[in-house]
């Protein structure tokens, strides 16, 4: 005999997961937090840094 | 609070605009079209006095002339019109509300105080005349840089605004999964303005509180080095919106579609993670900052952004020849271009951008981002050559053929002198190239910029340039002028149709009330191709008339550069 068929929620057997580099993509906040990010520390502050050990002339 | 939910749909496009954000577009690109005029007169007198042969103003009126061009062209006309494109990828393209029209409109209003006020500083109080840089400790009146300080918090709020309305259309599901690649490329254009304007504001609040006596001293290198995080990163954003734009008229002129999203968007998360490093380039040649800084901002994260712009610059033409081939143009290599609409200023403004961009601006571009390759042109006018063949050619270009296809759209007006608006693309394009060219022509012989009289007469240590170098500036001149002649036509065709064109009625017009909640349900569009392109191309590529294009393109690029070594090592012979 056959055994009794399940609930099944079929739509969620279905849906892949999506990908992280979508999920990256697909959020605004997080590319606003890393293009920001981004310059800030290898542009900015990194130059910053060099500018303040620059020697004083004595 | 009561929400405004009215909205129009386009009969041609089927567009839907909220009615705030549509008020609010043709504010911000009128705002940008003054601001381009402005910055359009004072460029007939830069021209004039760069051509020797005429050498037009005094030099006070040279550098005033100067420093109102470079800011109303640079920053208010580019980010007026960059905050409607922003308004029309998000509130339009979303098909949502507007987030907090009452702040766009405050966000407005202080970017025209802001323009004002710093156009007040140069041009009527005559004391500012210290160029787009403003390079400290050169000081201008306190009015220049609240302006300018104004004028950025006023785009910040348009940016948060844009990010604002991704939230809204997002709870209230106007669009399903990932947001348009034209939203997304308007994304990329609000995140890098966002780090610009905050860069901004770092350099420019001291500044402004030494301008006032507040502050002792400013550190001219400290100054240098977070100012172009401001100055060339707002060229950024010009790069990510005119791409966008390139984009979508792709999809407006062809029902093109990108040949693959994904890697079209993946350029532009390397927009995002890259694009704003570029700026180091303009500190190559400064003391006190090292060659690991230098180089791994400019070459090393530079090329990165390069490589994102190649897969631009291959992907919408090759998107454009897929739909032109699919339409029947499937003969040769490049029947699908020479079909092309060149009689429709939309396609042919976009492209002429497209290929000014890169052949012109792009390649020229990475020369300049080359430590050693720099020294050839530093603080020549080769400089202003490239940002002219970027800004102009590649972004102004792009926005005067967006305009073209917005003037019956947005505007609802029928576009006057369509002959004239025929022929505007190659006047301006081909124009503002020669002069782009020719600049660069001239600043690789060493011609300097920024300098009211390039032949130093009089200078107790004289300089000879060579006979083609003054060729160069004469066609530069001439070149300039074409261009001006091109700008007065998009000038007369925009305000004229805008406030003079016939109003293009719709039976039956009005506003229709979205259901609390929700914006209007999006209609279905009729797919424009298929997911398989079917029998086109040849020799097994989809668009082989591009792959053509690229491969000219990077032959070009790598020649170029080539050739620029082995100039450096004649202008620095060691034997």
């Amino acid at each position: 005999m056959a055994e009794p068929t399940q609930n099944v929620n079929f739509e969620e057997v279905l849906e892949e997961p999506i990908p992280a580099m979508q999920q990256l993509l697909d959020n605004p906040f997080l590319l606003l937090f890393i293009g920001i990010a981004t310059p800030a520390v290898l542009y900015i502050i990194w130059g910053v840094m060099e500018i303040v050990n620059i020697p004083v002339a004595k | 609070m009561a929400v405004n939910r009215m909205f129009r749909t386009c009969p041609t496009t089927g567009l839907k605009f909220h009615q705030p954000a549509e008020a609010l577009m043709k504010w911000n690109a009128v705002a940008a079209v003054v601001s381009l005029l402005v910055g359009g007169i004072l460029a007939l007198g830069v021209t004039l006095t760069r051509w020797q042969a005429v050498h037009l103003l005094a030099p006070d009126w040279f550098y005033l002339f100067l420093t109102a061009h470079g800011l109303n062209m640079l920053v208010f006309w580019i980010i007026f019109f960059e905050i409607a494109v922003l308004y029309f990828a998000g509130s339009t393209l979303l098909g949502c509300r507007l987030a907090t029209p009452k702040m766009a409109w405050a966000g407005f209003w202080l970017m025209v105080a802001g323009a004002l006020l710093n156009n007040y500083a140069v041009i009527f109080r005559q004391d500012s005349s210290v160029m787009f840089t403003s390079y400290a400790p050169m000081g201008a009146h306190p009015t220049f840089y609240l302006g300018l300080i104004l004028f950025a918090v006023g785009a910040l709020i348009g940016c948060f605004v844009f990010l604002g309305t991704l939230a809204v259309g997002k709870a209230e599901k106007t669009y399903n999964g990932s947001i348009p690649l034209v939203t997304f490329g308007a994304l990329t254009a609000c995140i890098i303005a966002i780090f610009t304007i905050a860069s901004g504001a770092i350099i420019l609040i001291p500044t402004f509180l030494w301008s006032l006596g507040l502050i002792e001293h400013i550190d001219s290198l400290m100054y240098r080095t977070v100012f172009w995080a401001f100055g060339h990163s707002s060229q950024q954003i010009n790069v990510s919106a005119h791409v966008a734009i390139w984009y979508a008229i792709a999809a407006i002129a062809f029902g093109a579609k990108p040949m693959s999203e994904r890697v079209s968007r993946a350029a532009f998360l390397l927009y995002i993670f890259f694009l704003q490093l570029a700026s180091a380039h303009h500190l190559l040649v400064d003391p006190g900052l090292t060659s690991n800084w230098k180089i791994f901002n400019t070459s090393y994260a530079m090329y990165l952004a390069v490589l994102a712009s190649m897969v631009h610059g291959l992907t919408v033409p090759g998107a454009i020849e897929v739909a032109q081939r699919e339409k029947g143009f499937n003969k040769g290599l490049f029947e699908w271009l020479r079909k092309a609409p060149w009689g429709n200023p939309v396609f042919s403004g976009m492209f002429i951008s497209l290929m000014g961009f890169g052949f012109l601006g792009g390649i020229s571009g990475v020369m300049m981002g080359t430590e050693q390759l720099n020294l050839i042109i530093h603080n020549t006018l080769y400089v202003p050559g490239h940002f002219h063949a970027t800004v102009v050619v590649g972004t102004t270009l792009a926005f005067m053929s967006l305009t073209y296809f917005l003037i019956p759209v947005l505007f609802r007006r029928q576009m006057m002198f369509p002959l004239l608006a025929k022929w505007q693309p190659y006047l301006f394009g081909l124009g503002m190239s020669g002069f782009a060219l020719f600049m660069m022509g001239a600043g690789t012989l060493g011609m300097p910029r920024r300098h009211w009289d390039v032949s130093f007469a009089g200078n107790l240590f004289p300089h000879e340039f060579p006979g083609t170098a003054w060729l160069m500036i004469a066609l530069m001149g001439i070149s300039g002028l074409v261009a001006i002649v091109g700008g007065i036509i998009y000038l007369l065709i925009t305000v004229g149709s805008v406030f003079l064109g016939k109003k293009i009625e719709t039976p039956d017009f009005k506003y229709v009330k979205a259901r609390e909640g929700m914006a209007p349900a999006p209609q279905p569009v009729a797919a424009t191709l298929t997911a398989h392109h079917g029998n086109i191309g040849m020799a097994g590529f989809v668009a082989p008339g591009t792959f053509v294009l690229a491969i000219v393109f990077l032959t070009s690029f790598v020649l170029y550069y080539f050739v620029n070594w082995k100039y450096l090592s004649t202008v620095w012979p060691l034997s």
